[in-house]
């Protein structure tokens, strides 16, 4: 047991002062970095030469000539017009834009419920934080899969369109989706959208200001009615200034379908409505973890100072829990992005649909699989961008 | 920086697994000898569509394309029922056969200039000749595609049929909202929940889904008339001119049989018979399958456990779902089934 190892190396194997570029220690750094990109490289290249060598040897299709080529088939739902004449490329763009129409929709949605689930998990109010509590469980502990198959079963229950549900007048729903009259477009409209944006700068002025003057008087002004008012009040005055032009472009049955209006289709509704579901159970979960992370100390003191809930809420828990929320959140926004190609299953056009059926017409699979992984990528090295400038912005700030 | 070499190494990634799967299918050499040694052959055929492939409440599998996967067992290892069948989705089957997952293709394929000549695969002749169809609800009141405009129509992702039905209504002035769905449970299932007016697949497909997936199959109207050609035939990959041989002449000797009167119930007798071409088939003369790599009696074992093409019709499209022959008749009762000369 106490016998004395003898292997290791020597100590001072190596000459001390030794001046050598190998020894330097930014040389070296540098050196593996190289290396490493080097054996990447290569890596790369020998697996791209080999797949080529591969497909040539079994006869099939390289290229990319593909995605200049006529697509010939025809795409359910578009944000753009297309026609079965157009590109492959053009189709899968459609694909690219029907997949963010789902991510963008999914994560607003998402977050909205999500924030309210996981404040009212924390309520005191038996009900409400029972019903979020079951919320929780029910939902994140059933397969994604599962919930966009559930809802898009459910959507299909829904009446023909001769039977639709009437809403309200003009409004449709049934199992062709859910279709509703929009306003024609008129050039006034571009001056409510300047007024809009307007208001709402002007809404953003006047919270600085307010929360400026707090802070150098102490006095507590209540800006967000008044912020309401000019958000919603500037787009009217424009519109009224204008004659108030107003007509709308009301659906109609004819034939089989709806015709005017605005439609959206059931596989888009079940898609949207099944990754927020599922979504909105984890970003619920995150929100509670964040703000039960806020030390009670805080809320005690507050409460001792004599704020209302809501402004404790506003003004101490959540600046300190979104630090917290945060980083996590912005998985869960990938990860819905990346749900939404559960569409596939149900008949949703998105990327991957798209994606399959030019991989089934070109049968060049690489290719197509190629281009899939680029877009996910793209779009989620976006959002991981987008949401590191948001942690920065709520990080605690070291001065 | 980071991210691009993030993104390098996933698409490396990807590229390696594609990579993975063709290299291991190199080493595999001759598909017969692989059969062989595996002592099954590995057989891609429909997740389930009526008269073509589906599996029973005991999960055997029924059609006309999984009996030319059993007459490729008969006469390559003796046993119609050593067959594996693996379902595939319309979009996985030709990666299915390029990366050598199934040794045959029996899958409603249809044969087309780009399949045989861009997927890297070759087609044996045709095991049944259809076209586009279209199945309506009769409460929608069309009676004819003229009468479609504006419909919904329920087609699989990645068919010809997407395509055939594209140009069609294009050429018609006419537009249509196609809802494309993969699975083919999930896609009829829209179709009777009331989803799509309009079922849209190869007509022969249609009458199995009206019999047993409609709750009344009177309530639906399958429109007369084919509007594309589709020729479906049995996939390989190219490169292995052997096996591609073995499949061509397998479909041939069913269709040869059903014309010489060679049928299950009668091989036994056939055997003795003293026509030369019955001779060859049944291997009494000649050594037809020593040329293929087979033994002699590879026909004689296609008819006596499967049947020949008349028989494996009737077994699939008889009663109860009644497709007429139609143009898969032999070409000598007016169709377009001719068995090449088997010299």
């Amino acid at each position: 047991m106490a016998q004395d190892s003898q292997s290791g190396p020597a100590v001072g194997d190596q000459p001390k002062g030794d001046t050598s570029i190998l020894n330097s220690m930014a040389f070296r750094g540098i050196a593996y970095q190289v290396l490493l990109a080097i054996c990447v490289v290569l890596g790369g290249l020998y697996l791209y030469v080999n797949v080529n060598a591969n497909l040539d040897r079994q006869g099939i299709a390289t290229g990319w000539d593909f995605v200049t080529e006529n697509a010939g088939f025809d795409i359910g739902e578009s944000p753009i017009p297309y026609d079965s004449e157009d590109t492959y490329g053009f189709a899968l763009w459609v694909g690219v834009l029907n997949t963010l129409r789902v991510a963008v929709v999914g994560i607003v949605l998402a977050t909205i419920l999500g924030v309210f689930m996981g404040i009212a998990r924390t309520s005191r109010n038996w009900l409400l934080s029972k019903v979020a509590n079951v919320y929780v469980e029910v939902c994140r502990n059933v397969p994604v899969v599962l919930h966009v198959l559930f809802w898009a079963t459910v959507v299909r229950f829904l009446p023909a369109p001769r039977q639709a549900i009437i809403p309200f007048d003009g409004a449709y729903l049934m199992n062709r989706g859910v279709v509703f009259p929009i306003p024609n477009e008129h050039p006034a409209y571009v001056w409510v959208g300047v007024a809009f944006v307007l208001g709402i700068v002007g809404a953003v002025v006047l919270g600085r200001w307010a929360q400026r003057r707090r802070e150098l008087t102490g006095q507590y002004i209540p800006t967000f009615w008044w912020g309401l008012a000019i958000i919603t009040g500037l787009p009217m005055v424009a519109w009224l200034v204008q004659g108030a032009p107003l007509s709308w472009n009301v659906p109609a049955l004819k034939g089989f379908n709806f015709q005017g209006g605005m439609a959206l289709s059931p596989e888009y509704a079940a898609l949207v409505i099944g990754v927020t579901v599922y979504t909105g159970a984890f970003i619920a979960e995150i929100v509670r973890a964040g703000i039960q992370a806020v030390p009670h100390g805080q809320i005690e003191a507050a409460r001792a100072l004599g704020l209302r809930p809501g402004f404790i809420m506003r003004y101490i828990t959540m600046p300190q829990a979104l630090r917290i929320i945060v980083p996590p959140t912005a998985s869960q926004f990938l990860s819905l992005t990346k749900n939404s190609s559960l569409g596939v299953l149900i008949g949703y056009p998105d990327l991957v649909n798209i994606g399959n059926t030019t991989l089934n017409q070109t049968g060049q699979a690489v290719e197509a699989i190629t281009i899939m992984m680029i877009v996910y990528l793209s779009i989620s090295l976006t959002i991981s961008t987008a949401m590191n400038l948001y942690n920065r912005l709520v990080a605690i700030k070291e001065r | 920086m980071k991210t691009i070499i993030t993104a390098v190494a996933a698409v490396a990634f990807a590229g390696a697994m594609a990579v993975d799967t063709k290299s291991a299918m190199a080493a595999d050499g001759p598909t017969l000898k692989a059969v062989k040694a595996r002592g099954e052959v590995i057989c891609g055929v429909h997740q389930g569509r009526y008269g073509f492939a589906i599996a029973d409440s005991q999960g055997k599998w029924k059609g006309l394309d999984v009996d030319f996967c059993r007459a490729v067992a008969a006469a390559t290892l003796g046993d119609s029922e050593k067959v594996k069948y693996i379902p595939l989705g319309s979009v996985q089957r030709f990666p299915a056969l390029q990366s050598g997952e199934v040794d045959m293709l029996s899958r409603t394929t249809t044969i087309t200039l780009t399949r045989d000549a861009a997927l890297g695969f070759n087609f044996g002749p045709p095991t049944f000749y259809t076209g586009t169809g279209f199945m309506v609800r009769k409460s929608i009141g069309a009676t004819t595609v003229d009468q479609m405009g504006g419909a919904a129509i329920c087609v699989f992702p990645g068919s010809t049929t997407e395509k055939n039905i594209a140009s069609l209504f294009k050429s018609k002035g006419m537009k249509f909202t196609p809802v494309v769905i993969e699975s083919s449970k999930q896609l009829v299932g829209a179709y009777m929940s009331g989803r799509c007016d309009v079922l849209a697949m190869d007509q022969a497909g249609l009458p199995g889904h009206q019999q047993y997936d409609a709750k009344n199959p009177a309530d639906h109207l399958i429109i007369p008339g084919v509007y594309s050609k589709e020729p479906l035939g049995i996939g390989v990959r190219a490169g292995d001119d052997q096996w591609f041989d073995i499949i061509k002449w397998v479909t041939h000797a069913t269709f040869n049989a059903e014309e010489w009167g060679v049928s299950k119930a009668n091989v036994d007798k056939m055997v003795k018979s003293n026509d030369p071409n019955v001779k060859r088939l049944l291997g009494v003369s000649g050594d037809l399958g020593k040329k293929l790599g087979l033994d002699k009696q590879w026909a004689y074992r296609i008819i006596k456990q499967v049947g020949n093409y008349g028989e494996i019709y009737e077994t699939n499209w008889g009663p109860p779902l009644n497709l007429a022959r139609g143009i898969n008749n032999l070409w000598t009762n007016g169709g377009l089934m001719y068995g090449f000369p088997m010299k």
